[in-house]
């Protein structure tokens, strides 16, 4: 079955103040959908709450993966649903290596008695990290751990392309990348495009893009997806900026739940 | 204050005893003066621990066994616990040694490593010049009823520059009830000599139900520039009390290395300390507990530095469940005189539990000018963003919190150099973590 993701109606509060305010979403295998917006527009809140973070409180909606609904689910059980979400601040984790990490997390995908074996995991490793350019060291560091920012985001897609999920969300992942380390990462994302795996793509700037195509851009304003077009429409918001959006709209102040 | 030695252990008896096991009449004399000793002076008063509501009256009877001949005499779970190369090792079960074996080549390059109660008949002058003087008998109640009440136990000599590439072993072990468990290991390791020493204390059978006291000091001398290496896990079932002292003397450029690993389940008290005696000696602590159950402890690890240059490194790391206590005190005194020491402590405690305690207390104490010391404390709960972030990538919760509790506690146990000792901590650390 090709893969389907559809969110639907979502609402979502932090605090008792809701920031995203009915999002409407339907990501097919193959595709890539690229979430754009200025800050403080609710973008990442919908990577997180897809995702399950406690402190984002779901008041209403679906977010349906092959039929099944996320947010019923623990954020681990999303995650082995097929959920990806390389973080924009991925945690450091204190005498776990890299290595020991990925490893539990492929098992606990796999299940008990199905563990992939320690030479084939290690073999992948090598050449996801090789593809990655990323220091052969950091699969024995502890996770996340004096990384560097620029290692942290690669190792965010090392660990996406271990997973191998359905549906993966980049939540700013080009934040704080040279354009040398942004050229690797989008590589990687470009090698996992594939039919049955679909791709939401949160980003500031339109730099990502011109490495990584979208099929469909969504801007985002007010906790609301305000624009959705073609690749062109990130072009667009590149040359012109946003205030256009604003004006067309008629929308003054673009963020949400601002103090 | 009438003593807490309870019928039939008592003055007569405890003299009968000495004599009956063919102990030196200076033996018996101590053993004597350390039990009239016992009741003038107070149980230690450890900070923020009332050890004296302990139950501390079980102190049991003598109950020696035969000394085997084989290893295969021994109960299962016991023989599982011990080495493959069971070369070079000494058991106590209960009040008395059960087996010992030393290997001959270390036997001709003059090592001593047989049970004290045999070391102290056949090795009187040696033993008696060193026991009882690093930790005193008469220091308090607890020092004095061990003075007066220890059996089996352990005595090591390690000639000058004799070298030991292998460890010596010990296994105590409870599987009576009733039984007085107090072994008193001494260690002697003459000067430029190298040992390494690793013990474990359990109790197995009808031991494990046992409400007892286990009592034991640990006594180490390690001349000039001698290193030593001590490794002890501890893992007794809830009933069991356990004090354990343990103190070691450094000449100049000696090395003591103490690992320990407190994984009992009943109430423990548990001091080691470094006597930096030496100019230019050193100690290295690494302790690690998991507390359970409702379980009381006092745990505390201190350097004092006499020595110029002298050097202490402790870290003690404690993962707290349950409704359990644990004060962890590090003690760092640098005495006047002792220029150029440099004393560094760090007492790191993981909260599982909002019933549990930990109460990590760092302590400098410095007459000396010319010194570096520092310390770092801290008390903790596991980090749920660290949780969530485990989760979104498909593991669950209970393993989630497994990984960053063993993370927690990996910098310290994979320091632990000896193997052997690393494996038994981390399968004592899983145990007590599962229960």
């Amino acid at each position: 079955m090709a893969t389907r993701f559809t969110v639907k109606g979502l609402r979502v509060s932090v605090e008792g103040k809701e920031i995203l305010k009915g999002i409407d979403l339907d990501i097919r295998g193959g595709e890539i959908h690229a979430i754009m917006g200025p800050n403080g527009t609710g973008k990442s809140t919908l990577a997180s709450a897809l995702m399950g973070h406690p402190k984002y409180e779901v008041t209403a909606g679906e977010a349906l993966l092959d039929g099944e609904n996320l947010l019923e689910m623990e954020v681990d059980e999303r995650a082995r649903a097929g959920l990806f979400l390389a973080m924009q601040y991925p945690s450091e984790i204190s005498g776990v290596t890299n290595a020991d990490f990925l490893r539990s997390a492929i098992n606990a995908r796999r299940g008990e008695g199905n563990e992939i074996s320690l030479i084939k995991f290690i073999r992948q490793l090598e050449s996801k990290m090789k593809e990655l350019e990323m220091d052969p060291e950091l699969a024995h560091r502890y996770l996340n751990e004096g990384f560097s920012g620029g290692e942290k985001k690669r190792n965010e897609i090392l660990q996406m392309m271990m997973l191998e999920p359905k549906i993966v969300i980049l939540d700013e992942v080009d934040s704080g990348l040279d354009i040398d380390a942004l050229k690797i990462v989008a590589k990687g994302v470009n090698s996992m495009r594939s039919e049955d795996r679909g791709f939401l793509i949160i980003t500031h700037y339109q730099r990502l893009l011109n490495y990584i195509r979208p099929d469909y851009v969504h801007v985002m304003m007010q906790g609301r997806i305000v624009k959705s077009g073609g690749p062109e429409l990130a072009e667009r918001l590149e040359a012109e900026g946003y205030d256009w959006v604003k004006e067309e709209l008629g929308i003054i102040d673009e963020t949400v739940g601002q103090a | 204050m009438s003593t807490q030695l309870n019928a039939p252990v008592n003055l007569e008896n405890i003299a009968a005893l000495s004599q009956g096991r063919g102990e030196p009449g200076w033996l018996t004399d101590l053993r004597r003066e350390a039990a009239a000793l016992a009741g003038t002076l107070e149980w230690p008063k450890p900070e923020k621990m009332r050890i004296d509501r302990w139950n501390l009256t079980a102190l049991g009877e003598h109950r020696a066994p035969q000394l085997a001949g084989d290893l295969k005499q021994l109960p299962e779970e016991i023989r599982a616990s011990l080495p493959q190369d069971a070369a070079n090792l000494v058991v106590q079960r209960n009040s008395g040694v059960c087996y010992r074996n030393l290997a001959e080549e270390w036997k001709a390059k003059g090592v001593i490593f047989t049970d004290l109660e045999t070391a102290a008949r056949e090795h009187g002058e040696l033993v008696r010049k060193h026991l009882f003087r690093t930790v005193e008998a008469g220091e308090d109640r607890l020092t004095a009823l061990h003075a007066a009440l220890w059996n089996g136990g352990v005595f090591v000599y390690v000639p000058k520059n004799v070298e030991l590439d292998v460890p010596l072993q010990a296994v105590f072990y409870l599987d009576d009830p009733e039984a007085a468990f107090a072994p008193h290991i001494l260690i002697v390791a003459d000067a430029n000599s190298r040992v390494s020493y690793v013990d474990r204390v359990l109790a197995s059978g009808a031991g494990r139900t046992a409400e007892a006291v286990h009592h034991s000091v640990v006594e180490i001398v390690a001349g000039p520039g001698a290193h030593v290496r001590f490794a002890s896990i501890h893992h007794l079932p809830e009933g069991v009390v356990d004090l354990s002292i343990r103190r070691a003397t450094l000449g100049n450029d000696a090395r003591i290395e103490w690992i320990i690993g407190d994984l009992n389940h009943g109430n423990t008290l548990s001091v080691t300390k470094s006597d930096l005696k030496g100019n230019g000696s050193s100690s290295d602590s690494k302790l690690i507990t998991v507390g359970t159950g409702s379980q009381n402890m006092s745990i505390t690890t201190h350097a004092v530095h006499y020595g110029i240059g002298s050097e202490s490194e402790m870290e003690s790391r404690a993962v707290m469940r349950d409704s359990a206590t644990a004060i962890i005190n590090g003690v760092t005194k640098i005495e006047k005189g002792a220029s150029k020491a440099n004393g560094h402590q760090t007492e790191r405690v993981l909260m599982l539990s909002p019933k549990a305690r930990g109460d990590a207390n760092p302590i400098l104490l410095i007459d000396e000018d010319d010194v570096k010391a520092d310390h770092a404390a801290s008390v903790g709960r596991v980090n749920e963003e660290q949780i969530y972030y485990l989760m979104s990538r498909g593991i669950d919760r209970e393993l989630a919190e497994r990984l960053i509790i063993r993370g927690f506690l990996t910098p310290t146990v994979g320091e632990v150099p000896i193997e052997a000792v690393r494996g038994e901590l981390e399968r004592m650390i899983e145990g007590k973590l599962d229960a």
